[in-house]
């Protein structure tokens, strides 16, 4: 753990959360807080439900009951808290998503300065300081297609942190790269988790998830079957299905 | 059989003229509500989808020479007196918005899903969303069909012929009837036709090969 956020006010809580696509059911009465400068790592078997959760948060997907609040603002579906909402929330995808028609630079400026109305002057001042965190200034003037994978979600990175957000989700960073880039991506998590950021990260980087994480939480079936401390989360999982998961995923790692 | 002179052929370059203004004003015209029907045709409202689909479908399923009629005539017995320019204006702008405007659904669609979401998460709004996001690269997966829309619609321009609108084949019709040698005037007028599509389509074709390049 980096930091004690115990006494940290509750950033983002979700309260009896259900969701369905058709007749499955996605996610089943998720109720989870998030305090300030608190860092989750999410991790469950594919189709547990873990993207669908977090992707809920900014409203990138509608939730048919319960409730969400990020900020002290309620997500009803409502345009102006949508808004709201997304100017405070970060993402970054599995699949990068970058504008491949615009420069890394543009890819960085073009939100503050349409959403924010930041001026082109200040949104690259602002751009140029969170590629050189992520340590891709020098790419600055290239197209996403010209990068590597791994540059290409530290791009992503900087453009969510040019919004300059309270939270920041990640809906498994890592999981399209090629091996050898994993780590960069994941060095820079890690220190953007070392310099406060509230994140909620959908993972299977269990050395991650051990580095950084304040809670790890396991779902399967589209429930939370258990939370922890990371050191008790590894060392001694309640739920069988808690253990056979970490079974499979640590005899990969 | 007359000779085929200086005079002859600057009033097959008056028809040339007529031509591709006509492609030019239906090409403008029709990629303004292109573009409106295609933003419409994949908007989240199911009334403006179903029109928009509608309307593409009326001006698909129909023949453009019975669509040049109905505005040429309709527009009369509405009791509005317009020239023939007009009107074949008109009919060319909904013929090519109809056409364009499902090119360029088709495209919107084609980019991937990951886009739009990225600026919705950024809180990017419908505007420009599609401004800066999905059109830029919708409407350069849609050149190839664009631009081979645009040399049927060259083409298509012929058709304005039975209105009374003296356009290169109208014009080609008129000294070939003056001269008796349809065959060299008709050939002449071939030949203008290919000068123009043909570079077009190559070029066409040449974006296609690089952007299937490209995507591999």
């Amino acid at each position: 753990m980096l930091n004690s956020a115990n006494d940290q006010p509750t950033l983002i809580s979700l309260e009896d959360v259900q969701k369905w696509y058709g007749a499955f059911h996605a996610l089943k009465s998720i109720s989870l807080s998030v305090r300030k400068g608190e860092k989750i790592v999410l991790c469950g078997p594919s189709g547990s439900g873990k993207s669908t959760l977090i992707r809920c948060i900014n409203a990138l997907e509608t939730i048919e009951e319960g409730k969400i609040v990020v900020e002290g603002q309620v997500l009803d579906g409502s345009t102006k808290s949508i808004d709201a909402i997304r100017r405070e929330v970060g993402m970054v995808f599995q699949s990068f998503n970058l504008f491949p028609h615009m420069t890394v630079l543009q890819n960085c400026t073009l939100a503050p300065m349409r959403v924010r109305g930041t001026s082109r002057t200040d949104a690259e001042r602002l751009a140029r300081k969170y590629l050189e965190r992520v340590r891709v200034l020098d790419q600055a003037e290239k197209y996403p297609a010209q990068l590597s994978g791994g540059q290409q979600q530290r791009v992503a990175i900087a453009r969510a942190l040019c919004m300059e957000p309270k939270v920041m989700l990640f809906d498994e960073p890592t999981s399209a790269l090629d091996p050898e880039m994993v780590k960069e991506v994941l060095d820079t998590m890690i220190g953007l988790a070392r310099d406060g950021m509230t994140m909620i990260c959908v993972t299977h980087e269990m050395g991650f998830a051990r580095q950084v994480a304040d809670r790890v939480i396991f779902m399967a079936s589209g429930e939370i079957v258990e939370e922890a401390e990371p050191e008790v989360f590894f060392k001694s999982p309640k739920h069988q299905r808690t253990k056979t998961f970490l079974g499979e995923i640590l005899a990969h790692h | 059989m007359g000779p085929i002179g200086e005079n002859e052929f600057f009033f097959l370059m008056q028809g040339l003229k007529w031509t591709v203004l006509l492609a030019i004003v239906g090409f403008i015209g029709g990629g303004i509500f292109g573009i409106l029907i295609a933003l419409l045709r994949t908007s989240k409202t199911k009334v403006a989808r179903r029109i928009t689909a509608g309307y593409i479908g009326v001006f698909q399923g129909t023949p453009l020479l019975m669509q040049l009629f109905v505005v040429y005539y309709g527009v009369a017995l509405l009791g509005i007196e317009v020239n023939a320019w007009i009107a074949v204006a008109i009919a060319f702008t909904l013929h090519a918005s109809a056409f364009l405007g499902e090119i360029w659904r088709g495209s919107i669609e084609a980019v991937p899903k990951g886009q739009t979401e990225a600026a919705n998460a950024l809180g990017l709004h419908y505007v420009s969303r599609m401004k800066d996001v999905i059109l830029p690269q919708a409407l350069k997966i849609s050149m190839p069909a664009t631009i081979g829309f645009l040399v049927q619609l060259i083409k298509g321009t012929s058709l304005a012929a039975i209105v009374g609108f003296i356009e290169l084949t109208r014009a080609g019709q008129i000294i070939s009837n003056q001269t008796y040698r349809p065959l060299l005037v008709f050939g002449i007028v071939g030949a203008i036709y290919f000068i123009i599509c043909w570079p077009l389509s190559h070029a066409g074709s040449g974006l296609e090969k690089r952007m299937a390049k490209a995507a591999r």
